[in-house]
């Protein structure tokens, strides 16, 4: 991708993760660190910014994409602006969190790793996020929700708009 | 804070005679200066959650509002364990112990401290069995039976204070091994205390070590496996958030025996407040002297480094786990060579994991009588779990090895919500097994647990009732390794994609008798010939549950029915004609026309009661959801 295309924001992005790989010395065993803070910066990881990192890194785009694909925290999705996430760990589960995740995914319209056409919600599942006193427990945006209910998840949905 | 670094044995023992009254107030003895009372807000996750930040606040701005700073100290501390009845506040020196305190709850318990009035009773703890409320935290059922070695700091100091740290013994360990053994006698030590691995299988940790420090290398590495994936296992959390500096005393006693010069914590990306306080124990670590260069003046030199993990539940295998250190995809490796002879950038490398490294510093500070005198025969000390479920108490419970199942469930965890009869037990998280409610008084060790086909696996331990199917638990845990299956090696790559596929068909009420057949002899399979721990433990949840609970399979396959009326294509909704007014807004709403009117009135003798075609049934559930007076059922 032609740099001179960016837009200055963009711009401003790619000169952050830039610095930040460098200050981890261009080092390939720094990738997973890299992708997390490339993730922070872009809210995912599309493949143009996999291949600037590969580059950097000096290391085939296939060995950055095969990291990308291996772990469930990256994606190369864009996400909504609401990120909610289910959790369905097995206290959560055994305390029903399995119906909570259909509520949403009916409401919403969208299967769970998916965003609604609007972009204002992603619906994601989540493997424990170690609240189990609160199960079942669902976060929006990093805030949690403990205790959970079918009926509450429209009032929760209200609370987001 | 002005900065003291340690420089000797003597400076170090000066500063611990410095802050050794920092504890004093919640031990009961009046502290030093002007306070008369501390206020310790739990700030852990599960408290977190429950909104403890938004009451320490409100405790704060009320506090300072009414110029008590000098009398009414706040602080934070970690995990009580007890997260259901969160957040926890307790009062010292008075060792008052309040639960599920709401921000508006602040003015009113401050307003109390000052008059010097009796507790709050309704912020008490009622013990269900008499309806009286409990003052004292050692009073509560739910912490009677518990014996608290791993998590001794947590719920008592400041985690992000080193002088409530070593006024509770902290680095006194570390000193010992630093000053008064060699690694000889420090090996001897962990030997004798009997310590075994706490991450799953129960490795003997000194053999760990011993291999560790005999391997040639001027380079090697201690690593912490903080990457606690176990589903329903929170323990690993609680402890570095409660107590960080006890897992890096941990490390950097097992870096000196090793004779190790690097550190690294590998820990899950969503333990962000993890992260947090040990990024902070870390850097005032640093400054005292007690981490970096030169060691409490020791000469020896070891630092950490945090390095996150990103999601993948294999990472907790230790080899998987050094992979993903090294910036790479997260697969196993054949062992030998095992990680002690070729591990972190194919040096020699320790893995443990928090709660074993967390153990340690005890150990050598106490001596290997104080933990040895606990436990059993094979499994010293003690274990901590996570109990979770169709529990009363949820929280984290530490209790001697071979405390009974009985005695956990029971005593310290009050029994099964809503009066429900127990079912099961799963421990192990998805490696491990269901167990029955028939081995209810069983002690659970290490080696008991694998005799009734299971493990301790981390410490989840997921309480079921009567309401849970357990094909359907069985399926979920299955899911769980499909997803998490790194697909290095066949069999657990395909075979638990089709051990996953033949649950569903059985709960779907496809299933026949050959399947659970089938299910037994591939879950063998994969059990003997996957390459690491995840692949070889995946079939147990099925296998345990095939042995345990076979007539509900059974029921699945021959009479296509769910006896816990949890798997939803097998659910047989009826109308109870007692009950039945007549209304009609079932049939209305039915998507299938299944519902229609009988000639039997209804109490209104103008209506009829109705009834349902399981033929034309499409389990939707929509009938039961909008039945006025809830006559419609499972």
């Amino acid at each position: 991708m032609g740099k001179e295309q960016m837009s200055p924001e963009t711009q401003a992005k790619y000169d952050e993760l830039e610095q930040f790989i460098a200050s981890k010395g261009n080092k390939e065993h720094e990738l997973i660190a890299i992708l997390h803070k490339a993730q922070g910066i872009f809210g995912y990881l599309p493949e143009d910014v996999q291949r600037f990192i590969a580059k950097r890194l000096n290391v085939p785009v296939s060995k950055v994409f095969g990291v990308v694909s291996f772990y469930s925290f990256f994606t190369m999705k864009k996400t909504g602006k609401y990120v909610i996430r289910v959790c369905l760990g097995t206290a959560c589960f055994v305390r029903g969190s399995e119906k909570i995740l259909n509520e949403f995914s009916e409401k919403l319209g969208i299967q769970p790793g998916n965003t609604t056409a609007d972009g204002l919600y992603t619906l994601e599942t989540v493997r424990c996020v170690g609240a189990c006193g609160l199960a079942p427990v669902i976060q929006v945006n990093g805030k949690t929700y403990g205790n959970a209910t079918v009926q509450s998840v429209g009032q929760i949905l209200e609370e987001y708009k | 804070m002005a900065l003291e670094k340690i420089n000797s044995y003597e400076e170090f023992l000066a500063y611990c005679k410095e802050h050794s009254h920092s504890l004093d107030i919640k031990k009961g003895v009046k502290g030093i200066g002007e306070e008369t009372h501390l206020i310790s807000i739990c700030s852990s996750s599960g408290c977190h959650a429950s909104l403890s930040q938004e009451v320490y606040d409100e405790f704060d701005k009320y506090i300072k509002e009414n110029k008590l700073e000098k009398k009414i100290k706040l602080s934070i501390t970690g995990c009580f364990g007890f997260c259901e009845k969160g957040p926890i506040v307790k009062i010292f020196p008075e060792d008052t112990f309040y639960i599920q305190v709401k921000p508006e709850d602040a003015p009113r318990i401050v307003d109390n401290l000052v008059k010097g009035d009796k507790p709050l009773l309704d912020k008490l703890y009622v013990n269900p069995a008499d309806n009286k409320p409990i003052v004292k935290q050692d009073d509560i059922p739910f912490y009677k039976k518990q014996k608290r070695i791993a998590l001794r700091d947590c719920g008592l100091i400041n985690p992000e204070s080193l002088e409530e740290y070593v006024a509770n013994k902290g680095f006194a360990g570390l000193a010992n091994v630093l000053f008064k053994y060699s690694s000889d006698e420090a090996i001897e030590i962990l030997k004798n205390s009997g310590l075994r691995g706490r991450g799953g299988a129960g490795f003997p940790t000194w053999k760990k070590w011993d291999i560790a420090r005999k391997v040639p290398g001027d380079e090697k590495y201690v690593v912490c496996n903080a990457d606690e994936g176990d589903p329903g296992a929170f323990m690993d959390r609680s402890i570095m958030e409660g107590d960080p500096f006890s897992v890096l005393e941990g490390m950097i006693i097992a870096a000196k025996i090793i004779q190790a010069n690097k550190g690294v914590i590998y820990i899950r990306a969503e333990y962000p407040l993890a992260v947090e306080r040990l990024e902070k124990a870390i850097y005032i670590l640093r400054e005292h002297g007690l981490l970096g260069d030169n060691i409490m003046g020791s000469g020896m030199s070891f630092d950490i480094e945090i390095k996150y993990g990103a999601g993948a539940f294999v990472c907790g295998e230790e080899t998987a786990l050094i992979a993903s250190v090294e910036g790479g995809r997260g697969e196993p490796t054949v062992k030998p060579p095992f990680p002690a002879q070729s591990g972190l950038f194919k040096k020699p490398t320790n893995v443990n994991n928090v709660e074993t490294y967390d153990n340690v510093p005890f150990i050598f500070a106490n001596g290997a009588e104080a933990f040895n005198c606990i436990g059993t025969e094979k499994s010293k000390g003690t274990k901590v779990f996570a109990l979770a479920g169709k529990i009363n108490n949820v929280g984290l419970v530490e209790v001697p090895m071979g405390t009974t199942l009985r005695e956990i469930i029971y005593d310290i965890g009050g029994g099964i919500k809503n009066g429900k009869a127990f079912k099961a037990v799963q421990t192990g998280g998805p490696s491990g097994g269901c167990i029955p409610a028939s081995f209810i008084d069983t002690p659970i060790d290490y080696d008991n647990l694998v005799s009734i086909g299971s493990m301790m696996g981390s410490g989840g331990m997921i309480v079921m009732d009567e309401d849970n199917c357990m094909v359907n638990i069985a399926k979920f845990y299955l899911s769980f390794t499909v997803d998490e299956s790194c697909g290095k090696c066949t069999p657990c790559r395909v075979g638990n994609k089709r051990l996953y596929e033949i649950l569903e068909k059985i709960t779907n009420g496809e299933g026949t008798l050959e399947d659970l057949d089938q299910l037994e002899s591939l879950g063998t399979i994969i059990k003997d010939t996957a390459l690491c721990g995840l692949g070889q433990s995946s079939p147990n949840p099925v296998l345990s549950t095939l042995k345990y609970f076979r007539e509900e399979y059974i029921a699945h396959v021959t009479e296509k029915l769910c006896p816990a009326k949890e798997c939803k294509a097998l659910a047989r909704y009826s109308i109870d004609p007692k009950i039945c007014i007549g209304c009609d807004i079932c049939a209305k709403k039915c998507p299938v026309e299944a519902i229609s009117k009988t000639d039997q009135q209804a109490k209104n003798p103008k209506l009829f009661i109705h009834v349902i075609d399981d033929h034309k049934c499409i389990r939707c559930g929509t009938c039961a959801m909008h039945c006025p007076v809830k006559a419609i059922s499972l």
